[in-house]
């Protein structure tokens, strides 16, 4: 059994860790600083911790102004909110002006659960992904977040990150992070599942299932969208008969948007399949339902590999 | 050379004279752009970059530095002409306004030296100068925060979050300026979407209001003055001004807001203020 462990968690520690570090570090949050954790930086650094309670555009351009004096700007708030309440802040105030300023957004997805479609950020890496300076990660566990937490830390420039609400399985073996680098957590050359966040487990688990079918899949963490590895993708392409994307987010413009920009400008344009949120908006239901619901499952990943390998 | 440099009452009626005669030849060449809230605040932000702002044109990036950040970032031509006029850069780049690969942006850009953030989405700067004054309190480098803002700019919602946020931080390092001329692009601010009672407003907010006539130097000095010695809070100066204030036929046209002046309009501007 995966060990389950919060992202949150790990971000919250994290914060603690850089703040020890650097003192120029900054911890925003918009009233909701127990369930992103940034409670625990906030609680160690009360003077460097600034609650803007409910109201996340103000945080957004204030996260700018504080980096435009050299601060490095921790902001987090749900997904949703970030992203979609506060875009044009995010990309005028930050993202134009190349900040340091990490956004960390937890509460990502569907797997919000019994909150309902109003707090569950579907389309939040497609608003992120457009934005030219924009680096965005959505790291498949809690040490991956750990480890994404500190490389957005070292590099310069604005980041989102995507985390959870949940508990998510640990990925055991998949290496150390490198932004903009893909793990190739199994090979195979049938066909490639290519995942981010939770999809990652749920994309070994359709792998396991696969091989007991004689079906040997490569499985690749794609938790960069930005820089994207295209070359991985590329090797995926021209090495495998075919391509699943799998995401808790939209079908359009996210983690399958970005591979098959990637996959239709070469020349091997495979057959790809989105497992995703198809047009629809996410409701209330407990996060294992859900992800049925939405045909998110390792089931469902399996499927979408057997008909990409039938042409 | 380092600022402020104290010019006297005189000497700022005349650089403020300048500048506008600059921004206008520049809004001219540019052949768009917005020289009404130019106009309009010309005094305000020339009193604060000779006889208030702490800084260095051949340092801009000099840490103990005051802050001034222009939200209404449309009025450019004014602060490229300020900065240009401190020494930041020569006069003769100001006539590549607008143009491809100008370091004078449409709108204001990090890259033009003097800019300390982008602007022109309008109703985030309070809050960017929010930050500003938050770091300035975390670094213990006593610098000063100054925001413009224009009248029709405070309708955005994010403006109110700011003032809710800066008294609540008791952030008293941070000034804003309003340039209240009393119109914006499709008419009189009143009309489109009215702002009164426009004080009472910023005092419930928990700042520390002022009104005065935007274009009475001492005044204005003495507003900036007045605003350095308010602790606990933040200061807004109310400045009653004129749009296209300075060219009769500017004046108080709503469609100078976002209209160049053509070559002849600029010839009939420069004998009025010559």
């Amino acid at each position: 059994m995966a060990e389950m462990l919060y992202q949150r968690d790990i971000y919250g520690k994290t914060l603690v860790e850089l703040g020890r570090q650097d003192k120029n570090v900054v911890v925003l949050d918009a009233d909701l600083s127990s369930s992103t954790r940034t409670a625990l930086f906030a609680k160690e650094f009360p003077e460097r911790f600034f609650n803007f309670g409910i109201a996340e555009q103000n945080m957004m351009a204030a996260a700018a102004g504080l980096a435009s004096c050299g601060k490095t700007v921790f902001v987090s708030t749900f997904a949703v909110f970030a992203t979609g309440r506060a875009w044009d802040q995010v990309r005028n105030s930050i993202a134009y002006n190349n900040f340091q300023v990490k956004i960390v957004a937890t509460h990502a997805g569907i797997t919000v659960g019994p909150d309902g479609a109003s707090h569950q950020a579907i389309a939040d890496i497609a608003l992120m992904r457009v934005i030219p300076t924009m680096k965005v990660v959505v790291p498949c566990d809690a040490p991956q977040t750990r480890e994404a937490i500190i490389s957005a830390y070292r590099h310069s420039g604005p980041f989102y990150i995507r985390l959870g609400r949940p508990k998510f399985p640990t990925v055991e073996g998949k290496g150390e992070f490198v932004l903009g680098k893909a793990q190739i957590l199994r090979d195979g050359f049938d066909a490639t599942i290519i995942a981010c966040g939770i999809m990652v487990f749920e994309a070994l688990v359709a792998a396991d299932e696969l091989l007991k079918k004689g079906i040997q899949v490569r499985v690749i963490n794609m938790h960069t969208l930005r820089p994207l590895d295209t070359q991985a993708i590329l090797e995926a392409a021209s090495r495998t008969k075919g391509i699943v994307v799998c995401e808790e987010h939209s079908v359009i413009g996210g983690l399958a948007s970005a591979v098959d920009e990637v996959v239709s400008q070469s020349s091997n344009p495979v057959r790809l399949l989105r497992i995703g949120l198809k047009e629809r908006f996410g409701q209330s239901g407990e996060p294992a339902d859900l992800m049925k619901e939405y045909h998110l499952t390792s089931a469902d990943i399996v499927t979408a590999v057997l008909r990409v390998l039938e042409r | 050379m380092i600022y402020p440099v104290n010019l006297n009452i005189k000497e700022l009626e005349e650089k403020a004279r300048r500048i506008r005669l600059l921004l206008l030849k520049m809004l001219t060449k540019a052949g768009s752009g917005h020289p009404g809230g130019s106009l309009s605040s010309t005094d305000l932000v020339t009193a604060l970059f000779f006889n208030v702002l702490r800084h260095n044109p051949l340092d801009p990036q000099w840490p103990a530095r005051d802050r001034f950040h222009m939200s209404k970032g449309h009025c450019c031509p004014l602060l490229y002409t300020v900065l240009a006029e401190c020494g930041y850069f020569s006069c003769e780049k100001l006539m590549t306004l607008r143009q491809l690969g100008s370091m004078l942006q449409g709108h204001p850009d990090r890259r033009t030296p003097g800019v300390e953030v982008a602007s022109g989405s309008l109703g985030q700067g309070l809050s960017v100068g929010l930050g500003m004054a938050l770091a300035s309190r975390l670094d213990k480098l006593d610098y000063r925060v100054y925001v413009l803002l224009g009248d029709g700019e405070i309708q955005e919602g994010n403006i109110w979050e700011a003032a809710m946020a800066a008294s609540h931080f008791g952030c008293d390092n941070l000034c804003a300026i309003l340039d209240y001329n009393g119109f914006q692009i499709d008419g009189k601010t009143c009309e489109v979407m009215n702002l009164e009672p426009v004080v009472e407003k910023w005092r419930a907010f928990g700042w520390y209001a002022l009104e005065i006539d935007g274009h009475d130097m001492p005044k204005i000095i003495s507003a900036y003055e007045e605003a350095k010695k308010v602790k606990g809070k933040p200061t807004i100066i109310i400045a009653h001004t004129v749009k296209g204030k300075g060219v009769s036929f500017m004046e108080n046209v709503c469609d100078f807001h976002g209209r160049a002046p053509t070559p002849e309009e600029l010839e009939r501007a420069m004998k009025e203020l010559s």
